[in-house]
């Protein structure tokens, strides 16, 4: 309880005292090009293989003639769009962006560097962190949206090159019973996933106290603190909002 | 000129200052001096901020910084240049940029005359022709003078420097202690430094204040020092035989 209390005592600090508004936007740019430009490699090769792997799993169990085949591309198109695309990708995005904000940050902490902002007078809190949940917040679900469409398209070459399904069939399937709910309720996800990622790593680089080996800890500490919220938060919006969203 | 009143700070049950009281004169190089883990870097965060003493007063010319709000320490922490034992250089931005960081922040200067400041800064700090270097392609003596270049572009009243020839050669140290107290006497800057050199001590020391296991014992000039009659000063000063030499001689 200490700890959260030191959270969200920490999440209050990045609203006060604020630098210009210039100041903030020119970081924001920054940390986005940072945070998404350069996930955008790893998102779509790992969402590119988790549909044509979800394809190809999902044909073999498809045993009996009775099913159309168009049932494969539906099964890979609820699996991505509301689990795959928005949380497997929170894992890859703790992974690549949350390490490497802890580590930043902490690498700054033990380098005085943070000290040496806080002797100008600036918030360093808010100057460090602020850009970087902003900037996740916009880059996330853009990610997510192309981890989605990248994990359909690779489910589709999957299955059409291996001859599983046809391309008619795969297409028919994604477009069967589409719930467009879906899609509003995987943006609310990446957003609630996108700022516990960044708050949280960003939580655990600021606090780093030591050296090398100390940030080393709060980096590894970044990451699964920032999954476990995920994964407790992706449960949770799936018990409140699934009714709501999908009307189920 | 700064004042402190009382100043005291435990973590845990260490007891790492016991009630420091004392002034650091406008115009002069004050020097905190004392061993290792005597309290000297502590006291320096608590004068500056970044540690909150237990007990005690800090006053900025007669402005009482440790019981001011945010934004009035903000306003002070703006008068306040730092030099810190690695430099604290933001490893993301070059020498130029780290030295336009604080005019770029605090002030709204026209660009062209940020860069003259920047150019002119470097300039004193004996650097020239290293505005596009990263600091990880600059040595350490270097680093310490970008950070001093820094630590002066926006014309503090306060300069504090926190073992500034730590990790240097001996004559690399002796032009930085050279360089800090030119600045002070220059910009007639309230400067107070940390430092465990006798080099410093004997060189820059006008106004020298000994720390002892979180207990100020001694206050004068290294005028005095050779003579103060503390046997745990004497000890501190007479620890090398070059020391040893000049008192027995």
């Amino acid at each position: 309880m200490e700890g959260f209390g030191k959270y969200v005592m920490f999440l209050s600090s990045l609203f006060v005292r604020r630098e210009s508004f210039k100041t903030y936007f020119d970081l924001t740019i920054e940390e986005s090009y940072q945070i998404g430009v350069k996930s955008i490699y790893l998102v779509a090769l790992v969402s590119c293989f988790i549909g044509a792997v979800t394809t190809i799993q999902t044909a073999y169990n498809l045993v009996t003639p009775l099913v159309p085949k168009s049932v494969i591309s539906n099964v890979v198109r609820e699996m991505t769009l509301l689990e795959l695309a928005p949380t497997i990708m929170a894992v890859i995005y703790a992974g690549k962006v949350g390490s490497s904000m802890a580590s930043g940050i902490g690498s700054m902490r033990i380098t005085e560097q943070i000290d040496a902002l806080e002797v100008m007078g600036i918030n360093s809190s808010s100057y460090l962190v602020l850009p970087k949940i902003v900037a996740s917040l916009l880059m996330y679900p853009m990610l997510v949206i192309v981890a989605g469409v990248c994990a359909l398209f690779g489910g589709y070459l999957a299955g059409t090159l291996t001859g599983v399904v046809t391309p008619t069939d795969y297409i028919t399937g994604i477009r069967l019973n589409f719930n467009d709910g879906v899609i509003l309720f995987a943006m609310i996800k990446a957003f609630v996933f996108a700022f516990l990622i960044a708050s949280i790593s960003s939580y655990k680089g600021f606090f780093t106290s030591g050296g090398a080996l100390e940030v080393g800890i709060a980096s590894t500490e970044a990451v699964t603190t920032s999954v476990i919220a995920v994964l407790l938060s992706d449960y949770f919006l799936a018990q409140f909002l699934a009714p709501i969203l999908l009307g189920v | 000129m700064i004042t402190i009143e009382n100043i005291s700070k435990t973590f845990g049950d260490k007891t790492i200052l016991n009630g420091i009281s004392g002034t650091f004169e406008k115009g002069k190089t004050n020097l905190i001096i004392g061993a290792s883990g005597t309290g000297k870097s502590v006291l320096l965060k608590c004068i500056v901020g970044l540690v909150t003493p237990d007990t005690g007063t800090v006053y900025y010319d007669s402005r009482n910084f440790t019981e001011a709000d945010k934004e009035v320490k903000t306003e002070v922490r703006r008068e306040i240049g730092m030099l810190f034992q690695g430099g604290a250089l933001f490893d993301s931005k070059n020498v130029e940029e780290n030295i336009l960081f604080p005019l770029d922040i605090l002030t709204t200067m026209p660009v062209s005359e940020k860069l003259d400041r920047v150019n002119f800064c470097l300039k004193r700090v004996g650097l020239e022709n290293v505005n596009k270097k990263m600091p990880s392609e600059i040595s350490g003596g270097m680093k310490k003078r970008v950070g001093i270049a820094r630590a002066i572009v926006n014309n503090p009243n306060y300069l504090f420097c926190d073992e500034p020839n730590s990790g240097l050669d001996p004559q690399t140290s002796i032009l930085i202690d050279e360089l800090i107290q030119e600045i002070t006497h220059e910009f007639n800057t309230t400067t107070v430094v940390v430092t465990h050199d006798m080099n410093s001590v004997m060189g820059i020391g006008e106004k020298i204040m000994f720390l002892y296991k979180g207990d100020k014992l001694w206050e004068g000039s290294s005028k005095n020092i050779m003579h103060s009659g503390v046997k745990q000063l004497d000890d501190f000063v007479f620890t090398n035989k070059v020391m040893k030499s000049l008192k027995e001689g």
